[in-house]
């Protein structure tokens, strides 16, 4: 199972693949995690590549995406290529305009949850952990809350795992 | 048990090895590696500097272990050129210490944050005149922390020093690290001379003196007799010295290499790999297999000295060997010069590692 995070350096795309990394460890299953490492940060493309089995993982980097998460316009355009047929196309429906629809497309307004229902922006990648966790179920909710709770600020956490059910809940 | 980088992986494998000094100058993509060291090294009560450059980091490595220390660096591409000369200095005066190169694509700033293993024969002949070297090889990111215990304790068996050549791939991936237990750990203790005694000789590996112990002790990159007093003029004196230097390493081929093999015994055809490379080779070895290929898989854990006899012997029952490596075929030449059958390089550089398509290609189109 591959799964591509990307977007805007500050957006929280690095974390998502962290925090997903290592909670489908705590599954007990093989992750290994990758980012794009450039000159670019806050406001630059970003990604983050996490790749998922049950067996040993082989091959570093994904070489055909099974879920595409998709945060930014140029994120969506360079990387939806690399998407396999079948494979599930996440986006942020306020940032992202689909311009070929796809079968597996979920799209939901993360951005204007976070603002509206939190009034946070920045909780926007943990409301589409929780969307991607209650949609594809890869990993278990339980697991990624675990996740959250040892890779966010301490006093950040319960705020966290509020956006994360939000997410999860959604239809 | 973390999910950590593989620059991390090291620095704690480092820690756990009982270092307890590093000097280093910050680069891409070893950079993590000087960080986590600034961090846990005062926890131990260690030492952590950074130096203006990487010549100076290499010189304050070795200065340190003659105080004391156990002392590593990291570095990366052109850091690592710059350590060359005072990585001879340890050769030479037979200080203990530890590398590691988180091998980047080259040369010069080349691709400045991408992986790449260009750097396999430069770990072997980047310092001038004869000289071994221990180099190790590690593929995930447990194995590099397994690795740098490993490098500390050849270093202080041998009194050399040894170079953990990761590369930009598993330097920066994050995968799971499990922690052992620190008593169950072997860590080699430096020899030292209870006595005042010649330190450079006298037998092929002798126990050191440091600074402070009571005697004077003489430490020079120059030709020196076993009481480690300069002479560069005696011809028997640089024979026995360099000629002693030389053979500590290479009569203990066969306690330092290490290597792992598959499906072997039946085998007509076989890859060799090491490192980030190695991984999609074994992707790719399954694949075969899968098909009716009757192929084998050798994965060098120790670059150098060279596993001259598993490659020999292994190689001779073999049609063709394939050897994927992020590089124009620098092991792959070395393989050469011990079996007789075709040695096919799977070349790959520009930044990205082979994928198992690539690789099974390549071999499926030239067997």
């Amino acid at each position: 199972m591959n799964i591509r995070f990307t977007g805007f350096g500050g957006q929280g795309i690095v974390l998502s693949g962290v925090i997903y990394g290592w909670a489908a460890i705590l599954d007990g299953k093989n992750a290994i995690q990758t980012q794009s490492y450039g000159s670019e940060a806050r406001g630059g493309s970003c990604k983050c590549d996490v790749i998922i089995q049950d067996s040993y993982i082989h091959e570093l980097e994904p070489s055909e995406l099974d879920v595409l998460v998709a945060f930014s316009q140029p994120a969506y355009d360079t990387y939806v290529p690399t998407l396999g047929s079948g494979g599930i196309l996440l986006v942020d429906q306020d940032l992202v305009n689909i311009e070929e629809s796809r079968e597996k497309t979920l799209s939901i307004p993360a951005t204007d949850i976070a603002y509206k229902k939190m009034n946070r922006k920045i909780m926007a990648n943990i409301i589409m952990m929780g969307y991607l966790t209650g949609k594809t179920r890869i990993i278990s909710a339980e697991s990624v809350e675990k996740s959250i709770s040892s890779y966010v600020p301490a006093k950040t956490i319960d705020e966290n795992l509020t956006a994360f059910r939000l997410g999860l809940e959604l239809p | 048990m973390k999910f950590v980088q593989g620059d991390e992986a090291a620095a704690y494998g480092a820690i756990f090895a009982g270092c307890n000094f590093f000097a280093g100058y910050p680069i891409t993509p070893a950079s993590e590696v000087a960080e986590l060291m600034s961090l846990e090294l005062p926890k131990v009560d260690g030492y952590y500097i950074q130096m203006e450059d990487e010549i100076a980091s290499m010189g304050a490595v070795i200065g340190s272990v003659w105080a004391g220390g156990k002392s590593m660096t990291a570095t990366s591409g052109p850091g690592f050129s710059l350590m060359q000369e005072n990585i001879g200095y340890a050769c030479m005066t037979e200080t203990p210490c530890v590398v590691v190169n988180v091998q980047r694509s080259g040369p010069s700033t080349g691709q400045a944050t991408k992986g790449a293993q260009g750097d396999v024969m430069q770990a072997r002949w980047g310092t001038h005149g004869d000289h071994e070297m221990i180099a190790l090889a590690p593929n995930s990111i447990q194995e590099t922390f397994d690795t740098l215990i490993e490098a500390f304790n050849l270093s202080e068996i041998y009194r050399n020093p040894v170079m953990v050549m990761t590369d930009g791939e598993i330097g920066h991936i994050r995968e799971k690290l499990v922690f052992p237990d620190p008593e169950e750990l072997e860590i080699i203790p430096r020899r030292l001379a209870e006595e005042k005694i010649d330190i450079f000789g006298g037998e092929r590996i002798p126990p050191m003196i440091e600074f402070g112990m009571g005697s004077q002790v003489h430490v020079t990159g120059s030709t020196h007799k076993s009481n480690g007093m300069r002479d560069v003029s005696t011809q028997s004196v640089h024979d026995e010295l360099v000629r002693r230097i030389y053979e500590k390493i290479d009569s203990n081929r066969e306690n330092i290499v290490r290597y792992k093999t598959e499906f072997i015994d039946d085998a007509e055809y076989l890859i060799v790999s090491y490192g980030a490379s190695s991984r999609p080779a074994y992707g790719a070895l399954e694949n075969l297999r899968k098909s009716g290929l009757k192929i084998g898989f050798l994965r060098l854990i120790t670059l150098w000295p060279f596993a001259d006899r598993i490659i020999s012997e292994t190689g001779k029952n073999m049609k063709k060997i394939f050897v994927p490596e992020m590089n124009l075929g620098q092991i792959s030449r070395e393989i050469e010069r011990f079996v007789t059958c075709k040695v096919i390089p799977v070349s790959k550089i520009g930044g990205i590692p082979h994928t198992i398509s690539e690789i099974e290609t390549k071999i499926r189109s030239n067997l």
